[in-house]
């Protein structure tokens, strides 16, 4: 077996860990907030470190390959943060133990004015 | 002047981009792409960003994809090692943050990269005011959380975007 292919076969196995470790972030959280944190960042990573494995076990694919790393890196906060803000003003709670939530106060002096 | 710039500009991302992704060599297939890709810079010619042409802009956002990737793979250790440990150690809660920077285009690369780096979640943004949930809250104070969060991508992003 060459070299290359041990090489990407290890990297798309430390991507499949980070990726496992995402979704038991998404299990283990309190709330959807912090899901979302969990959620976000592993998969950005898992998701990099995989298809960067695949690129290079079948090196003539590593173009396309980098435009996908590209194009993920750039719209999954995109989409999380989107998530976060629609949760946020549909009014699901932080967990019980949160310290301050300046988002709220905001909301509110906001509706007293109007 | 600055219009013909920006179509030039963009015109060579979208030929580079399909050259990547379906690895054409033929000639005559570029071409027409880079026609194409003409044609389409054109139409849109109101909505392209300006490029960048000093040297200086490049060296930075080089610098800071490098620092961004180090961050992600922080923010993962730190979310993998929070996740594992039997009793987890959150501390949530959403804080302010103000931001120096002007340009739109700058403040949505300081949003995403703020959610792509250890234990923090851009919610919500508001002129310069980010609201962002921590998951580990230090200080609530909206300087300390400045200081801590967005410091370090601001010294990059300010000579990038202006």
């Amino acid at each position: 077996m060459e070299w290359y292919r041990i090489l990407g076969s290890i990297i798309t196995l430390i991507g499949s860990i980070f990726l496992f470790l995402g979704a038991l972030g998404v299990f283990r959280m309190p709330d959807l907030y912090n899901r979302m944190q969990a959620g976000t960042k592993a998969t950005t990573l898992g998701t990099i470190l995989t298809l960067l494995g695949i690129g290079i076990c079948h090196y003539e694919w590593i173009g396309q390959i980098l435009v996908i790393i590209m194009f993920i890196a750039l719209t999954n906060p995109i989409s999380s943060h989107a998530l976060a803000r629609a949760a946020h003003f549909k009014g699901i709670p932080l967990t019980k133990g949160s310290v301050a939530d300046k988002l709220k106060e905001k909301e509110s002096t906001e509706v007293e004015v109007d | 002047m600055d219009r013909i710039i920006k179509v030039i500009f963009s015109t060579g991302i979208l030929t580079l981009f399909y050259f990547i992704w379906t690895g054409t060599t033929d000639l005559y297939n570029i071409l027409i792409i880079a026609f194409i890709a003409l044609v389409i810079s054109i139409i849109y010619n109101r909505s392209l960003f300006k490029p960048m042409l000093s040297p200086k802009k490049w060296i930075y956002s080089i610098w800071y994809v490098i620092f961004l990737f180090i961050e992600i793979i922080k923010a993962n250790f730190d979310v993998a090692r929070r996740v594992v440990s039997p009793k987890i150690p959150i501390n949530p809660g959403i804080v302010t943050v103000k931001t120096k920077l002007k340009s739109a285009m700058g403040r949505m690369i300081l949003a995403n990269s703020i959610t792509l780096t250890p234990g923090t979640l851009t919610v919500d943004i508001d002129e310069d005011i980010l609201y962002i949930h921590w998951i580990d809250v230090t200080n609530i104070d909206e300087k300390t959380a400045t200081e801590k969060i967005v410091a370090n991508f601001e010294k990059y992003l300010e000579v990038i975007f202006g």
